[in-house]
């Protein structure tokens, strides 16, 4: 009974990535999400009659990355250096300045609003916020079949509404109840199910449990992998904190004001991270064993996270960077580059640094030091 | 069988249980402001409907002597006593109401819906169209109030129907910039956003998800607006920009008429004084406990 009917669909996500798509593209060996040159730049507007634009709020800066099919990618970075606009950025919730989003090898910009309305049933977003994502005057039983009856769900609508709460561990009495009569797990829970109502192949979570008591997160994290294995879903999943996304993940990206520093495969970025606000991600997160807690040595950033309005020029991060060198690192900006296999990064000076010949700047005792990794809310 | 059916959990009803409606009208039923303004309310309504029924003599007829030097005061028989050409006061009061309430609710209805066609093309579409609409607002909104309408009433050429389309007019663009910035609002909100995800088209987007959010504010603002509308209506009335029909009593032109005898009988403006006041008083304590209640800041 682990199988739930195909829903809406005739064509299955599965058959319709088999050419489907104009370009006839989705051969296997493609990564079913891949993302090219991505920014959005949020313009800032002054004065009341005719609004001047003054300035740009870099949300997103030029992000690539690739997402295999059935894999899951972890997105992590501090709050507010653009990780929801990314993932609305690639579901075209928000409109994309420049770059491009292929996925299953359909070019997820070029297309007509009806088409991208089809295509949208393929890719979905849980979101950061579960009682903000839910219309506060709408019963459960209407949010989940909402996405069937706009796709022309040819079944039994209400059959189909009772199998996603069950997939989603939601007893069949909560069809008719509304969102704010839900504790905050179980309305993360009806998000889920709407995310998965049409069978998607890709899921954007957005922080799927940071507004979660901790005692129900894990419950949730276990959910999504579950669906993950039953559905064949992709994720990405995102997080302001390596330590949650750390065991679901096969790749893991570090985002830092609107740009990707490092990506690794998630064992080898735990085991020798590279990036240097990685490491001091890394070294944030709080050891078991006592013993190797008190000898270690933690990377306290200094300064503040710059604004995304005045993104540092050269390195983005060098205005914090405790391995910052008198060269290069104010001038250049470094590109993410693959510097050896599945290792990618972008910082100059990271073989280096990685071989121990640049060591960070001794500012643990600096009072202007500030821990990262941990939540400002 | 999977993990997540076997954590299966139950559905808790919060303690704060209960609708969003439920919830505010609890809260405005403790309110004694909310109680005060309701109890004016319901009292003004009542006798502006009622007034037929209610007043004790014929709104235009005189029912007793007087002359411009002895007009008489509160009686048993008139319990307002008699106005200027010798008509029961405590009627055209009464009949005052009804004309204040037909006035208020025709233009209330008239500006509401103005400013919620406005608002709706605005929030709906943004872009340009919403940038033409709102410099337009933002234009007439720079007028006080009161003013423009005076000059919209003369221009129509005085009478009820010339003051009613006037303070419409007035409140078109108020109307028109609560419900867009309240749409545009509820455009950016993450379930609008998972709408839109699902594949909800434009239209059931608008009118099934951000038009039913953005009404609160709307419907608070036309209980404030009622006020206000019978006090500006009052004031057009008094400038003599209203009807010249004397079986028409209205508060403002009332306080008009009885100001050359102001020294011998200054009773005939406290009564339509008094009336306008509790009217618009009642109106405005209901709007503010009611915006109160729905606020969601105010929710424990
Ligand atoms: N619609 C918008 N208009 C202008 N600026 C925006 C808009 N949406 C987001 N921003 C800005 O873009 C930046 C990135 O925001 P975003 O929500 O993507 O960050 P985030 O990484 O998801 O943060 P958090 O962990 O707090 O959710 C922030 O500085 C934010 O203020
Ligand atoms: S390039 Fe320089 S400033 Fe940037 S991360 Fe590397 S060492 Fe630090
Ligand atoms: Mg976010």
């Amino acid at each position: 009974m682990s199988t739930p009917t195909d829903p809406a669909v005739a064509d299955s996500p599965k058959t319709a990535s088999a050419g489907a798509f104009p370009d006839g593209s989705g051969v296997s060996g493609e990564p079913l999400l891949s993302v090219r040159g991505l920014k959005v730049h949020f313009p800032i507007r002054k004065g009341v009659l005719l609004q001047r634009v003054i300035g740009h709020v870099r949300a997103v800066d030029g992000v690539d990355l690739d997402v295999g099919r059935g894999m899951t990618y972890g997105l992590v970075g501090e709050s507010g250096c653009g990780k929801s606009t990314l993932g609305k950025a690639v579901l075209r919730l928000v409109e994309p300045t420049a770059g491009t989003v292929r996925f299953n090898g359909a070019d997820v910009g070029g297309q007509s609003p009806e088409s991208m309305r089809r295509l949208r049933r393929h890719m979905q977003m849980i979101f950061q916020d579960p009682l903000a994502s839910l219309n506060p005057r709408q019963s459960v039983e209407s949010v989940l079949s909402e996405p069937l009856r706009t796709h022309g769900f040819a079944g039994n609508r209400s059959r189909r509404v009772r199998e996603l709460l069950d997939l989603v561990g939601l007893p069949a009495g909560a069809a008719a109840r509304y969102p704010h009569e839900f504790s905050g797990g179980q309305r993360q829970r009806v998000g889920i199910a709407r995310a998965i109502a049409l069978n998607p192949e890709l899921i954007i979570a957005d922080e799927p449990v940071s507004a979660l008591d901790v005692s129900i997160q894990a419950q949730i994290v276990n959910l999504l992998e579950d669906l993950q294995d039953q559905l064949g879903l992709t994720y990405v999943v995102v997080a302001h904190d390596l330590a949650v996304v750390r065991h679901v993940s096969d790749v893991i990206g570090v985002m830092y004001l609107g740009a990707l520093v490092e990506e690794a495969p998630s064992d080898e970025l735990y085991a020798q991270p590279l990036h240097p606000y990685t490491i001091a991600l890394m070294s944030a997160i709080p050891i078991p064993d006592p013993e190797v807690e008190e000898r270690r040595r933690r990377i306290l950033l200094t300064g503040d996270l710059p604004s995304p309005v005045d993104v540092p020029p050269g390195c983005r991060f060098h205005t914090r960077c405790p391995f910052r060198q008198p060269t290069r690192c104010a001038e250049e900006s470094p590109d993410l580059r693959e510097m050896r296999p599945g290792r990618k990064v972008a910082c100059h000076w990271a073989e280096e640094i990685a071989a121990g010949t640049i060591r960070a700047a001794a500012s643990a005792h600096d009072p202007t030091a500030t821990e990262v990794g941990t939540p400002s809310s | 069988m999977s993990l997540s059916q076997a954590e299966t959990v139950a559905v808790v009803p919060e303690e704060t249980g209960g609708s969003l409606g439920r919830e505010a009208w609890r809260r405005l039923r403790r309110n004694p402001v909310a109680i005060a303004g309701a109890i004016l309310v319901v009292l003004f309504v009542a006798l502006a409907l009622l007034a037929p029924w209610l007043a004790p003599y014929p709104p235009d007829k005189p029912v007793g002597q007087v002359t411009p030097t002895s007009i008489p005061g509160p009686s048993a028989e008139h319990w307002f006593g008699l106005d200027d050409l010798g008509r029961d006061e405590f009627t055209r009061v009464l009949w005052g109401a009804r004309w204040s309430l037909i006035i208020g609710v025709v233009s209330l209805l008239l500006g509401m819906a103005g400013g919620f066609l406005l608002g709706l093309l605005a929030g709906a579409f943004g872009g340009w169209v919403d940038s033409v609409v709102m410099r337009l607002v933002d234009m007439v909104l720079s007028v006080p109030g009161l003013l423009f309408a005076i000059g919209i009433a003369a221009m129509l050429g005085s009478g009820l129907d010339a003051v009613m389309i006037a303070i419409a007019v007035v409140n078109v663009p108020i109307f028109a910039r609560l419900l867009r910035g309240q749409m545009l609002a509820q455009r950016r909100s993450d379930y609008v956003l998972a709408a839109t995800s699902v594949g909800v088209r434009r239209r059931r987007i608008v009118f099934g998800h951000i038009l039913p959010n953005s009404l609160t504010p709307v419907i608070v603002q036309g209980t404030l607006t009622l006020a206000t509308a019978i006090v500006d209506a009052a004031g057009l009335a008094f400038l003599g920009l209203s009807s010249n029909d004397p079986s028409i009593p209205e508060w403002g032109r009332m306080l008009a008429d009885t100001q050359r005898y102001l020294s011998s009988a200054p009773l005939l403006a406290v009564f339509p004084g008094l009336a306008i006041v509790i009217a618009a008083l009642g109106f405005t304590l209901l709007g503010e406990s009611l915006r109160e209640a729905l606020d969601p800041k105010y929710r424990r």
